[in-house]
């Protein structure tokens, strides 16, 4: 299962956060700030996992972590996940998203957050993975958005 | 109405967007916090108008509010009216706020339910789909019993993408709503073969997912899991699959054998995909580290099988060669993985790491942290009592060189785990654990004083022989203790003095130089301790201040005792004044009594022995669980009511009487504690969240890290050289190094000493014997501890009950999924339905024939299935019976004849099984019955039938006693007994065996010999009969051979065999007929020609039951089962048919009992 999905940038500022265990919102904020402490400390070269971080779980959990360029991506699993496939799962994820937005890059993140859960959405539900094929998954958003630009045609034509 | 909706998308037009509140934030950057509450108020604003469209954006504003830290439940409620818009656009905003910021205690998710479920049932599958994700992230008990029927119809709708979304949200309805695990598996499992890979994907990570809690439960699926990993396409499925094959090949062993070639087909494709991943994150070029990911991949699935396989040793061997170079490769991430596949073989093949560990001392140097932890949790089980100095050596010059206090304390909490494992097995010498303890102390800025502390209290009280030592040490302790208390940030560590107080009061009289140590107890610094410790100092220093009195004693010149009173009288009034309570009284009590004590003494009367007498004794350390393990005496029932609880009837008639006779004490007391109850729960709550809340709360362990490097270093604690030849006598603080040097020579010296005495022997006897002890280094048994040290165990209480289920957690929600998912459903077993509208449920006549095929149809099928089962099985079972009256002298002969298996079988049986039965003495007619015995193969018996104390609490433990006669003229020996345990019934084995060794029979049987062999087994559910095979393998040896032979038999438990017989009152049992909780059932049997009262006891005696009254030709019985199942009988006989009339709370059981029964007649 995964606990958590935090994505910041190289300051420690979320850029998306999903918690799939209720947390509230200071507690949120204080296992962001930790999880930034812990992971911006270590070395570009060092390995992607990272255990411990006291606030979101006990020995069980693990930290799976990818950087790139200004921005951490980090999953928050349990030992039920396999550690490489946590790590392509990132990769899916971010190459989702550079296809979505067409070279994504922080800004967009910033600016279009609701779109970005969605794709998420269509990733991950509920803490567990829904779907790891690229293809369908985009698929799955586009037809979406295509429903949400036939909604917002101006009312006049209805 | 159209201009309204004109003016309010103009209006719109003027609102902001997400876009806009975030370019606002960011152009705001000095005053962010003012500029966000302003836009907080707009939000509401606009949330107060109709048009759904502003809504909409504010809702979606919020969220993005929520990712900032600002708690927005506030606006639950127009999240509710945002999800229930009918377009998709903002009913998708709807859903991603609900699920960013609702949770169970969020109460508009009671409003949602219907919304939801119309959302569920909706024409278009993308709103479907929003629900379900939106779903997956707030379900609370609630909605999961009202939709978990919904969701499991969605299960079968016919696009894929709801199909999957259905699929994985069940775990969570599974999770919050345990009852529809058993409903909903069937379909579950279906979706294993779903034709969408994605569905398919999502059916196994749920059942991954589960079985991972409950890995038995799901060993039936085995080969649909087989055939899956197969056939699958998908990395994904492949990795899930092979992660739970890992759980489930300890259960069943030979799945691992059968998993081995499919899995090495799988290596390439899963190298490939591993190799992939790795390449993003590595400028490595493929081909160099390909190979060896193919290995870190095999060796996973390896070690997740080698748990049951034994013979894979040497497989394990060359793993761990592989693990090694992936260790010492340079990739960070591949270093991580061989060491955590390195920890799981430790698990199953500690021998096996133990020789890497070099490797893994180097770990220790990484520069990375996941790897040094990773490296310590390895060494934890790689000591041994040869290598454990070494290793917590090398872990001390870490704690000195680390960097951060939380990989510190780490190491501290390792070197005290790996040292005190298994009741300190592998310290050889204690002096050398103390000073290490000491060591430690001066760790600056540590958490863990506490832990420290109860070490030092523990090894004291625990190692008798090490007590003089350690007094020692703690009273320089003690005396340097402003080194520890220097600084008021080092609070952590002052723990330490907590135990070398105590530690120097309970064993003063080992101390040199008690006054000087009462000295340093008293001083005025004391006062700044915590006062849960400065209480310690007190109580202590009377003690000390009655070991001084005693040295003293019979010595003409009292000046020492008397100074020591004054020293009393002068230092404790500074204790009186403490604000802490526990100090005070203490200390003012102390303080009386030292007066008192000095006026006796001015009289010269002598006074030492009885002040000694206040601390006379010896405290014993106690087990942690020993409370729990009290058993609870006979006749002592917890739940019953002391008074008689008040009748509901008195509510409302008797109001009026309550005027005049004022109060009624019975009436007030059990509402007073509902509303306490419901308070505290209120009150828990509250400080939970006011914890949750405190920013100080969770701040504290991290934050301190800087204030800690500040403080001085502590290295001029004065460390006084050890004079090595008196190790025990060590005044200062002594390095631990020395104790390993010490104890080295002293191990050489062993060593040498032995040599000389093997040599000799060897010159003695000149056999190949002595060779063992000269060729490998020395052995673990070879090491003998410094000195005999008696380690005290902890006191348990007198009969304390054996019970291993203590280990889980019970908050685990996992728990209430441990379900017994084979067993076919039962008709009230099924998910609510909204039954009065059930025409307005959208449902394709096909899919409502489904469903029911699920919930009722099938299980129906199954059922009269296994009773054609059980019948088949019975008729199997009187042979097998029979067969095992057939003499063991007839067994050689017919060996190797295979034709026709029953007679082989026939011929092969060469055991005589016989019923002991210990009941017999509840009986009058033994002899009668013992004929009928005879016919019997097995023999179940609960345990506490013998047993005088423990009985019905032991409801899962059944003693099968055997007798084995050796019919043959051979002499019968090594024999062996082994049973195929099955997930209800396991056989015990001894500890540290695996599940499916055999146990050895403790006696050999010569020719016409037999004798009686117990085993035990655990009994899960009892409500079913059970048979469980398995065999006996023995060694015939007569004068010119020796033959090994097996012998295969089965163990039918039968539900008369869980029947323990008890007595019962005809009140009690008039009672328990009127409760109406029993179920009732009922036979006929036919043609009977017995008299009533050898009927009776027939039934008494085969079905071990009592009789509770009887008149003329009718009679009622009583039987109990292990597990506290009451089975009425009441038996009638008319012209030689019988009828009985059953009842019990368990229909089952109850059916399997009358079966038996029934058969039991048949047979006469």
């Amino acid at each position: 299962m995964i606990k958590a999905i935090l994505i910041f940038n190289n300051h420690g500022k979320p850029r998306l956060i999903r918690f799939y265990q209720y947390f509230a919102e200071d507690m949120q904020q204080q296992i962001i700030r930790e999880t930034f402490h812990l992971v911006s400390k270590r070395d570009d070269n060092v390995c992607n996992f990272l255990e411990g971080g006291s606030l979101i779980g006990g020995s069980d959990y693990k930290l799976i972590y990818r950087h790139y360029a200004t921005l951490y991506f980090v999953f928050c699993v349990d030992s039920s996940e396999s550690e490489l496939g946590i790590l392509d799962l990132i990769q899916v994820f971010v190459e989702t998203l550079d296809k979505c937005f067409e070279n994504v890059c922080e800004l967009d993140l910033i600016f279009h957050m609701d779109k970005v859960h969605y794709i998420l959405q269509e990733v991950v539900m509920g803490g567990m993975v829904l779907e790891t094929n690229m293809n369908e998954i985009i698929a799955q958003v586009e037809v979406q958005n295509r429903l949400e630009k036939s909604e917002s045609l101006p009312f006049i034509l209805h | 109405m159209a201009l309204k909706i004109v003016k309010g998308s103009i209006d719109r037009m003027f609102d902001k967007n997400l876009q806009d509140l975030v370019r606002g934030i960011r152009n705001h950057k000095e005053d962010e916090a003012k500029y966000i509450s302003t836009c907080i108020d707009e939000i509401k604003q606009e949330l107060k108008q109709d048009n759904i469209a502003v809504k909409a954006n504010a809702v979606c504003k919020l969220t993005y509010l929520q990712m900032l830290g600002y708690d927005v439940s506030w606006a639950a409620f127009n999240i509710v009216e945002v999800m229930s818009s009918s377009k998709f656009t903002y009913k998708r905003i709807g859903y991603l706020a609900a699920s960013q910021c609702f949770h169970e205690s969020t109460d508009v998710i009671m409003l949602t339910t219907n919304q939801i479920r119309k959302d569920l049932s909706s024409p278009n599958q993308y709103d479907t789909g929003v629900a379900l994700t939106g779903l997956s992230c707030f379900v609370t008990p609630d909605l999961a019993r009202d939709l978990a029927n919904d969701i499991m119809t969605l299960m079968s709708h016919t696009k894929p993408y709801i199909r999957k979304k259905a699929v994985l949200i069940m775990y969570k309805v599974f999770l919050k709503y345990p009852e529809s695990l058993r409903p909903a598996f069937p379909r579950l499992k279906e979706k294993l073969e779903d034709p969408d890979p994605g569905v398919q994907s999502a059916a196994v990570n749920v059942i991954c997912e589960l079985a991972r809690r409950n890995p038995k439960n799901y060993l039936s699926l085995a080969p649909l899991f087989f055939k899956l990993m197969t056939s699958s396409t998908n990395n994904w499925v492949l990795i899930k699959i092979i992660k739970l094959f890992g759980a489930l090949t300890p259960l069943e062993p030979r799945l691992g054998k059968k998993l081995i070639e499919p899995l090495t087909n799988l290596i390439h494709r899963i190298y490939l995909f591993f190799s992939q991943i790795l390449h993003h994150l590595s400028a490595i070029t493929l081909v160099c580290f390909s190979w060896l990911i193919a290995f870190l991949f095999f060796i996973t699935v390896l070690i997740s099988l080698s748990s049951g396989m034994p013979n894979h040793s040497a497989s394990i061997q060359l793993c761990v060669q592989k693990l090694r170079i992936l260790i010492e490769d340079s990739d960070q991430n591949l270093k991580y993985l061989g060491l955590l596949a390195m920890s799981k073989i430790l698990k199953t093949h500690p021998k096996s790491v133990q020789s890497h560990k070099d490797l893994i001392l180097q770990c220790l140097d990484d520069k990375d942290e996941s790897i040094r932890l990773r490296a310590l949790d390895l060494l934890y089980g790689m000591v041994s009592k040869k290598n454990l100095m070494e290793i917590v050596k090398k872990l001390m010059l870490h704690v000195d060189k680390a960097e951060g206090t939380t990989y510190r304390d780490e190491l501290l909490t390792k070197i005290i785990d790996i040292c005190s494992q298994s009741n300190y097995q592998y310290i050889t010498n204690f002096e050398w654990y103390i000073s290490i303890l000491v060591e430690l102390t001066r760790l600056e800025g540590t958490r863990h004083g506490h832990l420290i502390a109860s070490q030092m209290l523990d090894v004291a009280i625990r190692v008798k022989a090490i007590r003089v030592f350690a007094v020692a040490q703690m009273a320089t302790l003690l005396d340097n203790a402003h080194m520890l208390t220097g600084n008021t940030q080092r609070n952590g560590i002052c723990e330490v003095l907590y135990a070398a107080a105590w530690i120097c009061g309970e064993f003063s009289e080992h101390l040199e130089n008690p006054m000087e140590t009462l000295e340093a107890m008293l001083r005025p610094k004391v006062a700044t301790l915590p006062g849960h410790i400065q209480a310690v100092y007190v109580q202590n220093a009377a003690k000390l201040f009655a070991t001084v009195l005693k040295s003293q004693e019979g010595n003409t010149d009292s000046t020492t005792a008397q100074e020591a009173s004054q020293l009393m009288i002068d230092r404790l009034p500074l204790f009186v004044q403490s604000a802490n309570l526990e100090v005070q009284e203490r200390a003012s009590c102390i303080l009386q009594l030292v007066k008192y004590i000095q006026k006796l003494q001015q009289k010269d009367v002598e006074v030492s022995e009885e002040v000694c007498a206040l601390f006379a004794g010896e405290l014993n350390p106690v087990a942690p669980k020993a409370q729990k393990k009290v058993p609870i005496p006979d006749g002592l029932d917890l739940d019953a009511w002391i008074n008689e609880p008040p009748s509901e009837s008195e509510s409302e008639d008797e109001q009026p009487k309550a005027i005049f006779s004022k109060e009624e004490p019975k009436h007030s007391r059990p509402r007073h504690t509902e509303v306490d109850e419901k308070e505290l729960a209120r009150r828990r709550e509250a400080r939970k969240q006011e914890q949750a809340n405190n920013p100080f709360y969770i701040k504290a362990s991290p934050s301190s890290q800087k204030v800690y490097q500040e403080t001085p270093g502590v290295e001029h604690i004065p460390v006084v050289q050890i004079d090595l030849s008196v190790p025990l006598k060590v005044p200062g603080l002594p390095m631990s190094d020395q104790y390993v040097k010490l104890e080295e020579e002293r191990r050489q010296k062993e060593r040498a000493e032995k040599k000389k005495k093997d040599k000799k022997k060897r010159k003695e006897k000149r056999s190949g014997r002595g060779k063992k002890h000269d060729s490998g280094p020395e052995s673990e048994e070879d090491i003998t501890p410094a000195h005999m040290v008696d380690i005290v165990t902890e006191e348990m209480p007198e009969n304390a009950l054996p019970s291993d289920d203590d280990e889980r957690d019970p908050a685990d929600p996992h728990k209430a999924l441990d379900i017994d998912l084979d067993k076919p459903l039962a008709d009230s077993e099924k998910l609510p339905v909204r039954s009065h509208r059930a025409a307005e449920v959208l449902k394709s006549p096909a899919e409502d024939e489904e469903g029911e095929n699920v919930s009722s149809l099938e299980p129906k099928k199954k059922s009269s299935k296994e009773k054609r089962e059980k019948k088949k099985d019975k008729d199997k079972d009187r042979k097998v019976k029979m067969l095992f009256e057939s003499g063991l002298s007839e067994a050689k002969s017919s060996k190797h004849k295979k034709k026709k298996q029953k007679r082989e079988k026939e011929d092969k049986e060469k055991k005589k099984k016989k019923k002991h039965h210990h009941h017999h003495h509840h009986h009058g007619d033994k002899g009668g019955e013992e004929s009928v015995q005879n016919g019997t193969v097995e023999e179940e018996e609960p345990l506490p039938a013998y047993d005088i104390q423990g009985n019905l609490q032991d409801g899962s433990q059944v003693v099968v006693s055997v007798i084995f006669e050796n019919k043959c003229d051979s002499f019968l020996k090594s024999m062996e007994f082994n049973v195929l345990d099955s997930l209800n019934s396991k056989l015990q084995r001894p500890e540290g065996s695996g599940p499916h060794d055999s146990l050895t029979i403790p006696f050999q049987l010569p020719p016409g010999v037999s004798n009686e062999a117990r085993f035990v087994f655990t009994v899960q559910s009892i409500i079913m009969p059970q048979k469980l095979k398995g065999t006996l393998t023995f060694i015939v040896k007569n004068e010119e051979s020796s033959t090994h032979e097996k012998l295969d038999f089965k163990l039918h438990f039968t539900c008369t065999s869980y029947l323990i017989t008890t007595p019962c009152y005809s009140d009690a049992f008039a009672k328990l007929l009127e409760s109406g909780d029993l179920k009732s059932s009922s036979i006929r049997l036919e043609g009977v020609n017995m008299p009533f009262h050898h009927l009776l006891a027939r039934i008494c005696f085969h079905h071990h039951f009592s009789v509770v009254e009887r008149i003329d030709s009718c009679a009622s019985m009583y039987s109990r089962s292990i597990q506290g199942h009451h089975v009425c009988l009441l038996v009638k006989i008319s012209s030689q048919t019988v009828s009985v009339d059953a009842k019990c709370d368990e229909p089952t059981l109850l059916g399997n009992v009358l079966d038996e029964i029934k058969q039991t007649f048949s047979q006469c």
